[in-house]
């Protein structure tokens, strides 16, 4: 068995195997639901029911898809680069740490002023987090993934420490949680009585942002160089570990920007569960979208869908819904390979 | 005075031999994945997996040894996903293990929420008891921490010795380090590189497997959510740390437990319940990443490490 | 040595034909082997030789045709099939691994996986018996990592003899080796020969192939274009049978020497792994010449590869450009200072195989204007230069904005070319340059240096083809194990001579003669 590439592939060849892989997740989600004793239609029904079904339900879906487009577009700028953040879970929390610190008091600035000085440090908070990982790659080699997955767990200890020490709130009865932010640091509302908050208009321009520094700026050209081929890139004259911080940078301050827009925009303040694995599930956006910054908006809304609808099919009829997570690492899978097949044939010689 | 005490007591090292054993299981798995050249993140959520497994299987009527192969198959099962994918598909070894591991943890989830829908807490089964070797666990220190613990652990340590064997003194083991290190080599003696891979990880992740299943069946007696917290990816760091053979990485699984057998016993004294518990638990993770920069400059990688082979490529 | 009418037939290779999609790789190729014969297969690169041997070895599987060794026929896409009946190949990138000593290499395969044990004691004996027998000394129980290559290539073939291979299949062997070692490995060849072994000789040097075989096969375009004894031709004779026409070299007339360019001043590098870093080297190229650098691959010449083309510094020592220190060192300086660096291997470090033409064509340049500006690319302006380097050195491709890897080498080879030839550079640094290209694009890729060297360019061509060095240098040095011989004038030296510098002998003369 040997894999061959296809010099002209077909349109057939171009889209089937992507459409087998979705065909074959929902296939097997609905094993699993009878598995659960539901019917499958019932479950699939309620789940896109769940996800946009009413007014509510398309809110719902879009305020989870915000935080889902920055870490998406996170691990699409790392991977291009083959720089393997998985650590956007950490950044993400480094970003909602400093909008909690400089937004419950601390800077009496009126909104216009203090907004965009909290967003910017909480990008700066993500890209230096993403820096020790980055840092230790260069330097001396040190793999980032294992590295930036450890750093989740340290980060993840280090918020319970500050929230059950000086950031917790006194009027908080014992709960390790945050002060409020003050209504100044508050994202407002796209459209007033729409749930829909100021983050999901940020995340939009952030991935337009993001497409046009990869097709058309010099950094964007390198960062593609470097992930394609380093020693070329190196031969070439492209300052590999230069690129590699740079594109630390910009990935970890893009994750960090999901905890900003959570804190700001949703929450109000920081617990130790703001993000329920939004930095892990950035992988899977940033994978279904093939790394393009802009189908990271399509592959976030469709994620998010899926979540939302999930928890609603659950409540609806019992069915678990970490039905959601195993059809996402389905898809994630089957996916990479129909990618594959799309441009390989596996032959027997 | 204190830390000398805590270090010459006999109920210390055995609470590190007992840290260590499922971090041997599972980084011998990881071990001889990569050895083969193949990089498996799906190590965390394949030890959530045996976790669930074995524990699932005992509760449900099986006998414990039953259950540890319950686990190992369950790891195995996932181990040939994860190789289907990357050893003839040659996809990125990335990408795939963290998809092994979002799969089999969100899979046992799913499972665990279906066959107790109901309980708040789980329930306990009756877990491997520690037994004693006659007369070699009357041994000052080492007689209580090597020779008194549960059948599984002193698995664990037969285990180090059988890799170590068939690796370095079988044919067997001459032709998977082969592959890991130049698979055209493997492949020009008319051997499959795409078996000898997709062995190695299925059976690494059986390993794996049973690392967890230690965790709800020796070290508790119960399955949690969480439990296994990290462990898999501490266990990628042993195996650097370890340079890649089996016994070295024993005995840095066995210093680390060390370790983090001190740091719980610390946060009991005077002097660690100043300090935030928070602190301690960062240790295991901060400990990882530092054994990871010590060998750094010197590691002796397998060189095909994470290099996809396509039999002859042209 | 074989009389093709009596002996026995060992292998026979019947009407093989392959195709890979459009290509026909063997188009009904036929061959037999006599005991005891030395059988040449000569053909360019891509001819389709690799490819037959591959089908032999089950690697692939032929679309038609059968394959007999001993008189069976071998069943298809086995990979065992051909081990099992006596056949051993001796491959041109070594199939070794470098972290096992050689008796474990040696060993790796010939026993079922499943045996609880390894026998190295039996196994040290038999291998020490072979290697007295075919005179292949090497020490069984060293690392590979830690072997030269000349020492890898024993044990390749101790390899195949530990199997009873009664069939040696040697795949451009010679390439990697010394002019004395190329003997020593057909001495050991006559030894194997003498002893009823036959042998299949792979080779696109000719006057090897005069030299040890008894019959010459040629493969052109994947079919079997002539057969011919040994004594009924020459080495012009079988160039012309081998690429289809008389052979036209360009005809090099001397250069004209002009002011030194770059000097490095008794320069050391460190060693990388086990390739040796520069020691003490000095050398001026000047404008005008050619300075064609001979040795054995893995002698330094990577080491003064990325030392000029900026991608090390002098650990000691000094590198001068026009008789200045230079300063900050690294590619791009590199690029800045007029040197054309053509790397040794175009598809990891030359080109981006994902990368489009137009991306590949500015890699150097893209960082400023006209390609860029304040960090914003102009990809008008850069199709505009690749559509240029397209037309001036007759890149064959559909168009700027096809990815690179569908190309075939010479036009790739014709990009990086373009890439860096446009600028009319002071300085050409050509490592490998027609290393795996047909002899058209070999003759195009000679011709352009030719012409740079003819505006004033001083050219320093690497490659480990003797014959492509005194083809083309007004001077010549030869390196090994970093060191550097005095310069000869062209013509001064027989391949014969500059052999035992490259084997690493009169350098310590030179330096008491120098000291």
């Amino acid at each position: 068995m040997r894999l061959e590439p296809i010099a002209n592939p077909t349109l057939a060849r171009t889209t089937l195997p992507p459409a087998i892989a979705i065909v074959a997740t929902v296939f097997i989600a609905s094993i699993l639901a009878m598995v659960a004793g539901a019917n499958p239609f019932a479950v699939l029904g309620l789940i896109i029911k769940g996800a946009a079904g009413s007014k509510f339900a398309l809110l719902e879906t879009l305020n989870r898809a915000t935080p889902l487009i920055f870490t998406g577009l996170s691990v699409a700028v790392a991977f291009r680069a083959k720089l393997w953040n998985i650590g956007a879970e950490a950044q993400l929390y480094a970003g909602a740490l400093i909008t909690v610190v400089l937004g419950t008091g601390m800077l009496p600035w009126a909104s216009p002023a203090l907004l965009p000085v909290i967003a910017l440090c909480a990008m700066l908070a993500g890209a230096v987090v993403l820096m020790a990982p980055a840092l230790l790659k260069v330097r001396f080699g040190v793999d980032e993934v294992v590295t930036t997955l450890l750093f989740n767990f340290i980060f993840l200890l280090f918020i319970s420490l500050l929230l059950e020490g000086p950031l917790k709130d006194p009027m908080g009865m014992g709960w390790p949680k945050s002060q409020r932010l003050i209504a100044e640091a508050r994202l407002p509302r796209i459209i007033d009585g729409l749930r829909l908050h100021w983050g999901f208009a940020l995340a939009l321009i952030a991935a337009v942002a993001v497409w046009v520094i990869q097709q058309r700026t010099t950094l964007g050209y390198e960062m593609r160089a470097v992930g394609l081929n380093k020693e070329a890139a190196d031969f070439a004259g492209i300052p590999v570990n230069r690129v590699l911080i740079k594109t630390a940078l910009l990935s970890g301050g893009l994750a960090a920007l999901a905890g900003f827009s959570e804190v700001a925009g949703l929450k109000g303040n920081l617990t130790l569960d703001l993000s329920p694995g939004f930095g892990y599930t950035g992988i899977i956006v940033a994978m279904l979208a093939l790394l393009n910054p802009l189908a990271v908006i399509a592959s976030a809304l469709f994620i998010a869908g899926i979540f939302v609808g999930a928890d609603s099919m659950s409540r609806a009829i019992g069915v678990p819904t970490y039905l959601a997570d195993i059809m996402l690492a389905t898809a994630l899978l089957l996916m990479v390979l129909a990618i594959l097949l799309t441009r390989f044939r596996l032959v027997r010689e | 005075m204190d830390l000398f005490d805590i270090l010459l007591s006999a109920s210390f090292w055995t609470a590190a031999i007992r840290i260590a054993s499922p971090l041997i299981f599972a980084t011998l798995g990881e071990l001889i994945c990569e050895r083969a050249g193949v990089l498996n993140l799906g190590i965390e959520g394949i030890m959530v997996a045996g976790a669930f497994a074995g524990w699932m299987a005992v509760y449900s009527g099986m006998g414990l040894w039953g259950g540890v192969a319950v686990a190992m198959l369950a790891g195995m099962m996932f181990g040939l996903i994860h190789s289907t994918l990357t050893v003839p598909f040659g996809l990125s070894q990335h990408v795939v293990g963290l998809g092994i591991t979002l799969l089999a943890t969100s899979l046992t989830y799913y499972a665990y929420r279906l066959a107790l829908p109901e309980v708040t807490s789980p329930p306990k089964i009756t877990a491997f008891k520690p037994y004693e070797i006659p007369v070699l666990s009357d041994l000052p220190l080492i007689g209580q921490a090597l020779f008194s613990q549960t059948p599984l652990t002193y698995l664990a340590f037969v285990l180090v010795g059988l890799v170590s064997v068939v690796l370095y003194r079988t044919p067997l083991g001459l032709a998977l380090r082969a592959a890991g290190e130049n698979p055209s080599a493997v492949a020009a003696q008319g051997l499959s590189v795409t078996g000898l891979r997709m062995g190695a990880v299925i059976f690494g992740s059986g390993f794996m497997a049973v690392g967890g299943a230690f965790l709800t069946m020796s070290a508790f007696d119960s399955f949690f959510f969480e439990m296994v917290n990290g462990r898999g990816w501490i266990c990628i760091a042993l195996v650097v740390f370890g340079a890649w053979k089996p016994g070295k990485a024993l005995l840095g699984a066995i210093l680390f437990a060390a370790f983090d057998a001190l740091q719980i016993r610390i946060q009991q004294t005077p002097l660690g319940a100043n300090i935030p518990y928070q602190v301690f638990l960062m240790m295991p993770y901060l400990l990882s990443i530092l054994a990871l920069i010590a060998m750094s400059r010197r590691a002796e990688v397998p060189a095909a490490l994470m290099v996809p082979f396509n039999k002859g490529e042209r | 040595m074989g009389n093709s009418g009596e002996a026995q037939v060992v292998l026979r290779l019947n009407a093989i034909t392959k195709t890979f999609g459009a290509l026909t790789a063997n188009d009904a190729v036929s061959l037999s082997l006599h005991k005891g014969e030395v059988i040449a297969l000569l053909g360019e690169n891509g001819a389709g030789k690799t490819t037959l041997m591959n089908i032999l070895f089950g690697q692939y599987t032929a679309d038609s045709g059968t394959v007999e060794v001993f008189g069976r026929e071998l069943p298809p896409g086995n990979p065992r099939a051909a081990l099992d009946a006596g056949v051993g190949m001796v491959h041109q990138h070594f199939t070794l691994a470098d972290n096992m000593t050689v008796l474990e290499n040696v060993i790796l395969g010939t026993q079922s996986l499943w045996k609880p044990g390894l026998n190295r004691a039996v196994a040290r004996d038999k291998i020490n018996e072979l290697a007295a027998d075919f005179r292949l000394s090497v020490d069984p129980d060293a690392r590979v990592g830690a072997l030269t290559v000349g020492e890898r290539q024993r044990v390749e073939i101790l390899k195949a003899l530990y199997r009873d291979a009664r069939i040696l299949i040697l795949d451009e062997p010679t390439a990697v080796l010394t002019p004395q070692e190329t003997d020593d490995l057909f001495e050991t060849l006559r030894k194997a020969v003498a002893l009823g072994l036959s042998v299949v000789f792979i080779s696109h040097k000719l006057h090897e192939v005069m030299a040890i075989s008894d019959r010459v096969l040629i493969l052109r375009h994947g079919k079997m274009v002539a057969e011919r004894n040994i004594l009924d031709v020459d080495k012009h004779s079988l160039a012309a049978l081998m690429v289809g026409a008389e052979v036209s070299a360009p005809k090099v007339e001397p250069g004209t020497p002009g002011s030194p360019l770059l000097s490095l001043r008794n320069v050391t590098t460190p060693d990388q792994g086990n390739a040796p870093g520069l020691k003490s080297l000095s050398l001026t190229l000047r404008a005008g010449t050619i300075t064609g650098l001979a040795g054995v691959s893995g002698n330094g010449q990577a080491a003064l590869a990325d030392l000029i083309g900026g991608l090390t510094r002098p650990a000691n020592g000094t590198l001068e450009l026009d008789s200045a220190d230079v300063g900050h060192w690294s590619p791009r300086e590199a690029v800045h200072s007029g040197i054309a660096r053509i790397p040794e291997d175009r598809h990891k470090t030359g080109t981006i195989a994902d990368f489009n033409l137009t991306e590949n064509a500015i890699l150097e340049t893209y960082h400023q204007p006209p390609m860029s500006r304040r960090g914003w690319m102009n990809w008008g302006e850069a199709q505009r230069a690749t559509q240029h380097i397209i037309d001036t050195y007759d890149v064959r491709c559909p168009g700027p904005g096809t990815r690179i890897r569908l190309l075939s080498g010479g036009n790739m080879q014709k990009l990086i070319l373009g890439r860096v030839l446009e600028a009319e550079p002071r300085i050409v640094l050509a490592n490998q340059p027609v290393r795996g290209l047909d002899i058209g694009a070999v003759n195009y890729v000679h011709s352009e240096l030719l012409s740079a060297r003819k505006r004033g360019a001083a050219v320093l061509l690497i490659s480990e083809d003797l014959d492509e060095i005194m083809a083309l240098s007004d001077v010549i040095y030869v390196i090994s194990e970093g060191r550097l011989s005095p310069g000869f004038a062209r013509d001064s030296m027989t391949p014969a001579e500059l052999g035992v510098w490259m084997a690493g002998h009169g350098f310590e003369a030179e330096q008491a003669h120098a000291s």
